[in-house]
């Protein structure tokens, strides 16, 4: 028998779509305290407001994120979730996993908590939802000593990055995403559970310009592979897209008739550079003009691949509207070398970071940042070229900042030869 | 052994990191890491990679809750074990993906994940995959909106194109539940997003026992918030018409609550975009200010979304994203087509509004 009754969310039992609501009662039999958790969200269906409280701070000794105090505003009512903690873990590169790291931590997780998780939260990690507070020791104790691993990242920190499978599974991926996903992730663990930052701080790494994991909407430094020299064409394989023996953009749109595959409107007419030409046999590219949109080797997957000099485009500053409105992130280095241990791309980083603690105010990410100094400064602080890859079009005002330096003779002048000129 | 809380530091391990994805991959993927040639989507929710070596890897994506239980877990895990050498994945959108390296273990791991409607197998290509989205009313105490019942409500009505690839490119919807927008759902080709539309207000008479009053003040991104004395005790008082409803304030103190329920609301957005494929990448933008949030099935946000997506679908050309597609034949059209009312609240008045209006006597007449 169920707790409660809850005829209001009891309708999310239906549909096609897999029932979260479904799911939690079929695991309250074994967690009770998921009945209080259905019996409040029924509440919140009811009230149409939440019922959970910002809590105090909560953690494990030492770090300063990873754990998120949560509370409910109902504890006399709703026992069981008086106090629902959130225990955040790090994922792995691509979110790979087997079932023996997985089975391990599910038990771990019914015995210390709900049994309910997000696979994943938004910033990457693996999120376990509900525990109390004198659980979060002996969860840290058994996720390291026992499963080897470890907590993601919350508050004004570093937060777990995370990748694109990459070269697992994709023949698009420019660079090892996971590697330099891998690689930030243990070298930067300092900053990830002790917080020091004016604010949060994402690194996200995409192999492609496709941008599986939508770095450069969503992260600080977005690291995204790409490559300078001419797209791989194998002219006969294109010859069978155009004779309809291969199904385009590798069978994406086979549930509708979009009618026999066009090469010149389909691809060459929607080039964005117009850099491409059909003469009926030879699909020719000027790739010094191609801008590596990656639209043509989506369609044309096995006939066009990227080139061989590869490399990661870094850029810098995304973040959602608040409070500054919303940025996307912007070219910093056109091209990096992805090689070894990555030492290039942790040394821009670690140039961004210094600025950022020096320079910004409490809550302004690194965007704004740039947003309220100018790109001059950051570039002025990091050492990096100005180059118009950086800019869509260069400036159209001319308000200048010319500095002292800039100016021949300096900004003293000597006002007794200016008088002899110029009488008052 | 384990944990002692009388000596907490003995054999503390910290800042090991994750596990490395290398232990997990399953061999066929390892063994063909860097060396993938091509993929073709065999039918909505199967792909194959072919690798240069010749080998193949099939893959099946099933669509889940990201909300899940660990017995819907240990049934994914269970069906690793059957099929898959015990590995399996996670994709970024909350999706679950299963490899076999050899097409004949296809048809029985499709036949076992078919078995299960916690498991439906698609996500593929030009139609719509899973929502991303934040915690809601399940587990955060700022949200106007819930969360998983609005994408429950909206998957169900958008299941057909989940499992089909009918649509002219990929729709990406994302739902965040307030304006922090944890989801990022500033670059979807759909996104409901829930906001809170009444001022916090103040319980004078315990708000300065229980926070830090400077820190509330301080914490109001538009400064609304001003320190005042009421019936001789300390306080602040707000002003409601700087308000942006982020909530910050509340986030500070809880003697500052926004949420109510016929305040809050739910915003539609559009024509986002993360690849660069064609076009730059994009933001939503707000063409529907506010729909009533109405639990448990959500049916305004349901039908508005359907409405985008269908007339989308019926106009738009091959390759065309949502937000290509508005540019293309411009955004008074775009309402046109969509029979949504053009209303004064879709037009920018925040920081970076001047961007949005338009410089030029070219545009198209309703
Ligand atoms: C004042 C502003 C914000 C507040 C008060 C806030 C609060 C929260 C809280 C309490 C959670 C935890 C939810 C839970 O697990 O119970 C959360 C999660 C999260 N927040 Fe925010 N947030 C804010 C702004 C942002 C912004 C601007 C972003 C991103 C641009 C963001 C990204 C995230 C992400 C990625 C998560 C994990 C969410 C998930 O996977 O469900 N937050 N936030
Ligand atoms: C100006 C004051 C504050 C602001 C602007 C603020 C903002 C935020 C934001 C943006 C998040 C989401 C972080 C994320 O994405 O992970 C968050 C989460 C959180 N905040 Fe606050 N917060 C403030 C004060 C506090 C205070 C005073 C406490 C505790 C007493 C607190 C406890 C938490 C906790 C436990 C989380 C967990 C969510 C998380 O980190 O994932 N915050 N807060
Ligand atoms: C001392 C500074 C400036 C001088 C001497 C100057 C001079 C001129 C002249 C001679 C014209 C052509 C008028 C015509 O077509 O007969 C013009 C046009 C214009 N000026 Fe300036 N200008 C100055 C500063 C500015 C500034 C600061 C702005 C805007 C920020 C501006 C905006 C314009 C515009 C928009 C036009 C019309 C251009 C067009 O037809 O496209 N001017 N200006
Ligand atoms: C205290 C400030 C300023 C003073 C005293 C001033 C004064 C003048 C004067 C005396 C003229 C010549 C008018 C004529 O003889 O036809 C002039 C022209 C002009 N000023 Fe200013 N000005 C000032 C600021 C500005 C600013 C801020 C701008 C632009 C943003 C500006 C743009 C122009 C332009 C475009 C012309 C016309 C140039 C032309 O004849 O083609 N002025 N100004
Ligand atoms: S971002 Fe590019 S390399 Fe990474 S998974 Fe997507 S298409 Fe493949
Ligand atoms: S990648 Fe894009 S820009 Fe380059 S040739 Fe192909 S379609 Fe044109
Ligand atoms: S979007 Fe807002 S309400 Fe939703 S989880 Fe994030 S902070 Fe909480
Ligand atoms: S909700 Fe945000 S804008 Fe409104 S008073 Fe609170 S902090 Fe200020």
């Amino acid at each position: 028998m169920a707790k409660f009754k809850t005829p209001l969310i009891d309708e999310l039992e239906k549909g096609p779509w897999p029932s979260f609501v479904s799911d939690i009662k079929r695991q309250a039999k074994t967690k009770p305290e998921l009945e209080d958790l259905l019996g409040q969200l029924e509440l919140s269906y009811k009230d149409k407001e939440t019922h959970w409280k910002h809590g105090g701070i909560v953690g494990v000794f030492g770090y300063g994120g990873g754990v998120i105090g949560r509370y409910s505003d109902m504890p006399k009512e709703f026992p069981g979730i008086a106090h629902f903690h959130t225990v955040r873990v790090n994922q792995t590169g691509g979110f790979y996993y087997n079932t023996k790291y997985l089975g391990q931590l599910m038990d771990m997780w019914e015995r210390r908590g709900s049994g309910l998780t997000n696979f994943h939260g938004s910033t990457g990690d693996m999120v376990l939802l509900g525990t109390q507070t004198d659980q979060l020791e002996e969860i840290f104790w058994e996720l390291t000593h026992d499963m080897n691993t470890d907590l993601g990242g919350s508050g004004g920190n570093l937060r777990t990055p995370s990748c694109c499978l990459g070269m697992s599974r994709c023949e698009y991926a420019c660079i090892d995403s996971q590697a330099i996903c891998q690689e930030m992730t243990m070298a930067y663990q300092d900053e990830l559970h002790r917080p020091a930052f004016p604010y949060k701080f994402k690194i996200k790494v995409s192999g492609c310009p496709n941008d599986c994991v939508a770095a450069i909407a969503r992260s600080d430094c977005a690291i995204i592979g790409t490559w300078k020299d001419n797209i791989r064409i194998d002219q006969s394989t294109v010859a069978a897209y155009v004779n309809g023996e291969l199904k385009p953009n590798a069978g994406a749109h086979a549930g509708r008739d979009w009618g026999k595959f066009d090469i010149v409107k389909e691809v060459i007419n929607l080039c964005p550079t117009k850099c491409m030409s059909w003469d009926g046999k030879e699909l020719k590219i000027n790739n010094k003009e191609c801008t590596r949109c990656m639209h043509c080797i989506n369609v044309m997957p096995r006939a066009l691949r990227p080139g061989v000099d590869k490399g990661a485009t870094l850029l810098c500053g995304a973040k959602a509207p608040i409070l500054e409105g919303q940025r996307l992130a912007t070219v910093i280095v056109p091209f990096i070398k992805t090689e070894g241990t990555f030492e290039e791309i942790k040394e821009v980083i670690n140039k961004l970071l210094d600025w950022w603690m020096e320079h910004g105010k409490n809550r302004e990410r690194i965007g704004e940042l740039i947003g309220r100094m100018g790109m001059r400064e950051m570039l002025k602080a990091t050492g990096l070229p100005p180059v118009p890859q950086m800019v869509k079009e260069p400036r159209s005002n001319p308000y200048i900042f010319w500095e002292e330096s800039d100016v021949p003779g300096g900004w003293t002048r000597d006002l007794a030869a200016f008088r002899k000129k110029h009488p008052l | 052994m384990g944990y002692d809380p009388k000596n907490p530091m003995k054999d503390r391990i910290t800042d090991i990191g994750p596990r490395s994805y290398e232990e997990f991959m399953p061999p066929v993927i390892k063994k063909n890491f860097g060396k993938w040639l091509y993929h073709e989507i065999l039918e909505p929710g199967v792909l194959m990679h072919k690798a240069e070596s010749g080998d193949e890897v099939y893959t099946v994506r099933v669509g889940a809750a990201r909300l899940m239980s660990i017995e819907l877990i240990r049934d994914a895990l269970k069906i690793a074990d059957k099929h898959c050498d015990g590995c399996l994945r996670w994709t970024t959108r909350n999706n679950i993906e299963f490899m076999v390296d050899n097409k004949s273990k296809l048809e029985p791991l499709k036949a076992d994940l078919k078995a299960n409607p916690m498991f439906p197998i698609g996500g593929t290509g030009a139609g719509v995959t899973n929502i991303v989205h934040t915690q809601g009313w399940v587990h955060c105490h700022t949200p106007a909106i819930d969360a998983s019942g609005i994408v429950k409500s909206v998957m169900d009505d958008l299941f057909k194109h989940f499992q089909s690839m009918d649509l002219p490119a990929q729709v990406r919807i994302a739902l965040a539940c307030c304006l922090n927008m944890c989801g990022a759902v500033h670059c979807s080709d759909i996104a409901i997003l829930g906001f809170h539309r009444k001022p916090p207000f103040v319980q004078h008479e315990v708000i300065s026992q229980i926070c830090e009053l400077p820190l509330a003040i301080a914490a109001c991104p538009t400064g609304a918030i001003k320190p005042a004395t009421v019936d001789g005790k300390k306080s602040v008082s707000v002003n409601g018409e700087r308000c942006m409803f982020c909530g910050n304030c509340y986030t500070m103190c809880p003697a500052m609550p926004l949420m109510d329920a016929e305040g809050d609301c739910v915003v539609i957005m559009m024509g986002g975009k993360i690849s660069n494929r064609i076009s730059a990448p994009k933001f939503s933008k707000v063409v529907i200010p506010a729909l009533p949030s109405n639990p448990p099935r959500w049916p305004e946000v349901v039908a508005a979304v359907r409405n985008i997506l269908e007339t989308y679908a019926k106009n738009a050309n091959k390759y065309e994203r949502i937000g290509e597609w508005a540019e293309r034949i411009g955004w008074e059209r775009v309402f046109e087509k969509c029979n949504i009312p053009f209303n004064v609240k879709t037009i920018d008045d925040y920081t970076l509004a001047y961007n949005t209006l338009r410089t030029t006597t070219q545009f198209k007449f309703s």
